[in-house]
């Protein structure tokens, strides 16, 4: 494998995973000067550190365990509204924070539906805020990602498997242990990673949620450094702290994933014989409904509340959505871009420096171009630009989780017959990669493009007068007793970003998703 | 021809922007959007300076002195609108603002010595619940009360730390016993103001940590009196809003003139309805309708800029240890 002439060239790859190297550490290093060193983080980091680390851990795996029969039970089974439910599957997870948690809240919170449903019985009131109530927060964002994730794994096993699994009439467990455990080994340890990463650097949710200081997470931390005791020592040093934690888990994810394509088929469609009936399609039905109304709850409330103030939006609208549209776009561009050239690379090495961005603080990322861009020009004129940047960098794991594995199966099915045809450079881009890869291109670009749009981002940081994105519009409104408004800025949001993500996804689409 | 024309024109455009100074204003988030006390400042201002006001905006207060750190002496602001009176000390100690002769005659609780920092407006702190409710009126009886409260996080929001400034002038070494008593009325601790307002108002909590002019929202912008804020026996904190001259500004005059008029009626008149604080300095026309119906406490607290800075560490070691067991 390692003498053949490859697509796009291993060389772009390591280019790519160079720049992101520099992209992350340089603004990290501008900030080690600037503060004259690190300072050692204090017993109350350390209790937030260890917080951090239980409500990242299990989150990651209460999400994946959960994910797990509702991507089997979407794989196996064919029902009216299977597309539209996996298309809602990216929905919470491209949900700006705030908004998700108002809309949690009014399913799980005190006055909530769950609460109201409770009292008529006699029971409750259940209390939301907790750890648990902070997990639960974490599955509902990230649950429908894992779904995703596997159910990619699912799909890429080829159909003849299962028709032929179908003709010796395998039962379930058989099923299991020769088609889908091989594929699991491979997916579930990088989506278990990515989520783990993901919640480390989770703040507001876990604040909001946690229910006050016990729930301090590392990300908070950086906060209360930075703009509490404005240290900036210890706040680069928390950072590095977070991003070391990604490098293990995204290290332990490799050593336990096995890479391989699971053989070669003719690439078509499944109808899946082989789908056990009985007790096994209630079950699947009974797990696709739950979490199909746990999903969609927070969102329908989250609607609702936005309906009334719609006629009460600022005039602002309308360039906060241009701007956010611009910037959304842009940003799954360039994510994509780099996400391939990652995944050209085709080592793991390089995917796992793809994974180092998930639990940067975008507090310190901006903080630190802050300080390199300082000296040469006023920030705050490249506020968009920098908000692209580092919207990229933020979207690029989960885009890269997406296409890498894709792009490696490709690569391991169909790269020894596009060498034999001298297939090389653009023209294997071209012919073999990009129609082979549209549909994980497509879910990639969606991710990418829908995170940015709800993404506040760091133009607070280097914000100005009239560069003001939809999220941010949101935020000030909710900071002038607006709410209807600004409840409808979130219902706006959460339209255009499902719109972005739903266009991308569907672009793609053709996938027997 | 036409085209030179318009090269011409474009040219001489330039030139007259060059020659009209700009007036860079560092301020937080909410004082810049179009229903914000900024946009009306801007235009008022500029009829009479023959300058250009751009104002960049920063987070919050705490934001916004972070951000002057990192610009240090490059900034390009002259002026900065939004620090506070728990900011002061640090923002001074920075060496980045200048003396200024800009002073009036305000109408503040407390007397006003400072020579830096120009006050523009003011207002309590308070727990802010529903009418008809029965609200405890101070940190004892709420402690020992079941009345639920959302409160903001001291290290991420400037309200969040007005409480702690708040508990700990009152009770001193007591403070971490007022805490742990409030442990079990708290609800939960939000990053920001926003968050803990927009939960009290979607019943997630009874009372939420504002300010006694927000019922003067909902009352003037909403006709909606169903909100009060609750004056305590202990007294409620203050919060006073400050501007400066930056050091490095390259318009001191300009900025001095900004300063005047920040204090002036003109602005004053504009900032309790935008920002939704009291006045440093009544306007001539008096206050809306909807002030005189609010809750005035009857003890004003403040710590000085000083006592602030040095309690504040040690007051937020207690508050987090007492609300984490």
């Amino acid at each position: 494998m390692a003498q053949r002439p490859v697509a796009i060239g291993r060389r772009s790859g390591y280019v790519a995973a160079a720049l992101i190297l520099a992209l992350l550490g340089v603004p990290l290093l501008a900030i080690f000067l600037r503060a004259g060193g690190g300072v050692l983080p204090g017993p109350s980091d350390w209790a937030a550190l260890r917080f951090t680390l239980t409500q990242a851990s299990l989150s990651a795996v209460f999400s994946v365990v959960l994910a797990l029969p509702v991507a089997r039970a979407l794989a196996r089974r064919r029902f009216p509204g299977r597309r539209l439910m996996v298309a809602l599957t990216g929905a919470p997870f491209i949900l700006p924070v705030v908004v998700a948690v108002m809309g949690l809240l009014a399913i799980f919170g005190a006055r909530g539906l769950l609460n109201g449903v409770a009292a008529h019985f006699g029971l409750g009131p259940w209390r939301i805020y907790g750890l648990h109530g902070v997990v639960l927060a974490h599955v509902f964002f990230n649950m429908p990602l894992a779904v995703r994730m596997i159910l990619q794994g699912w799909q890429a096993i080829p159909s003849e498997r299962f028709r032929l699994a179908a003709q010796l009439d395998l039962p379930p467990r058989q099923v299991f242990r020769l088609l889908e455990w091989p594929m699991l080994r491979q997916v579930l340890p990088g989506a278990m990673a990515a989520i783990f990463a993901i919640c480390l650097a989770s703040f507001a949710v876990a604040l909001i949620l946690g229910g006050g200081p016990r729930a301090t997470t590392v990300e908070l931390a950086i906060y209360q450094a930075f703009l509490f005791d404005f240290d900036l020592g210890r706040a680069a040093v928390l950072a590095l702290m977070q991003t070391s934690l990604v490098a293990v888990a995204a290290i332990l994810a490799l050593l336990v994933t096995r890479m391989d394509g699971s053989g070669t088929g003719l690439d078509r469609a499944l109808p899946r014989w082989d789908s056990p009936g009985g007790w096994r399609r209630l079950a699947d039905g009974a797990g696709l409904a739950l979490a199909g109304v746990f999903l969609i709850g927070p969102l329908l409330a989250v609607a609702v509340a936005g309906l009334s103030g719609l006629g009460d939006l600022p005039s602002g609208l309308w360039p906060a959505i241009g701007n956010s549209v611009v910037v959304s776009l842009l940003s799954a561009l360039s994510t994509v871009v780099v996400a391939l050239a990652l995944s050209a690379a085709m080592s793991r090495v390089v995917q796992g420096i793809g994974l180092l961005p998930l639990a940067l603080s975008p507090l310190v990322l901006g903080t630190g171009y802050f300080l390199i861009l300082n000296p040469v020009i006023a920030p705050g004129r490249l506020a968009l630009p920098v908000t692209v940047l580092v919207n990229t960098l933020m979207a690029l794991p989960f885009s890269l989780r997406v296409l890498a594995p894709a792009y490696l199966r490709v690569e391991a099915d169909f790269g020894r017959l596009a060498d034999t045809l001298a297939l090389r450079g653009l023209s294997r881009l071209r012919w073999l990669l990009l129609p082979r890869l549209r549909a994980p291109l497509g879910f990639a670009a969606g991710l990418a493009g829908a995170l940015s749009m709800g993404d506040l981002g760091v133009i607070t940081l280097f914000g100005s007068e009239d560069r003001q994105t939809l999220p941010l519009l949101m935020y000030r409104l909710m900071g002038a007793y607006r709410s209807e408004a600004a409840a409808s800025c979130g219902l706006i949001l959460m339209g255009l970003s499902f719109g972005i993500f739903w266009l991308f996804d569907r672009g793609g689409g053709k996938s027997h998703a | 021809m036409k085209h030179l024309g318009f090269v011409a024109g474009c040219l001489m455009a330039t030139q007259a922007a060059a020659q009209t100074p700009v007036l860079n204003v560092y301020t937080y988030d909410s004082f810049v959007p179009e229903w914000g006390p900024g946009p009306a400042i801007e235009k008022a201002f500029e009829m009479e300076c023959g300058c250009d006001v751009v104002f960049t905006a920063a987070g919050d207060g705490a934001a916004l002195l972070s951000r002057l750190r990192l610009e240090g002496a490059r900034s390009e602001a002259d002026v900065v609108v939004g620090l506070d009176t728990s900011l002061m000390a640090q923002a001074k100690a920075t060496g980045l603002f200048a003396e200024t002769d800009v002073s009036a005659k305000y109408d503040l609780p407390v007397d006003w010595i400072d020579t830096t920092f120009v006050p523009y407006d003011w207002g309590y702190f308070a727990f802010v619940g529903n009418v008809g409710a029965k609200h405890p009126t101070s940190f004892k009886a709420l402690a020992e009360s079941d009345t639920t409260i959302v409160i903001e996080d001291p290290r991420s929001s400037t309200p969040g730390l007005g409480l702690l400034l708040w508990v700990k002038e009152v009770y001193g070494e007591e403070a971490s016993e007022i805490w742990k008593g409030l442990a079990n009325n708290i609800v939960t601790v939000t990053p920001g103001w926003s968050e803990a307002y927009g939960m009290f108002l979607d019943g997630e909590a009874d009372m939420v940590l504002s300010y006694t002019t927000s019922p003067a929202y909902h009352i003037i912008a909403e006709d909606d009196s169903s909100k009060e804020a609750v004056a305590f026996d202990e007294g409620n904190y203050m919060q006073v809003e400050v501007a400066a001259k930056m050091a490095n500004t390259d318009q001191p005059e300009l900025a001095d003139r900004f300063l005047a008029f920040l204090v002036s009626d003109a602005a004053q008149a504009v900032l309790p309805t935008t920002n939704w604080m009291y006045p440093a300095v009544m306007p001539v026309g008096g206050l809306a309708e909807g002030f005189k119906q609010i809750v005035e406490p009857e003890k004003a607290l403040l710590m000085t800029p000083d006592q602030a800075e040095a309690v504040r560490s040690e007051a937020l070691e207690e508050w987090r240890s007492a609300l984490s067991q």
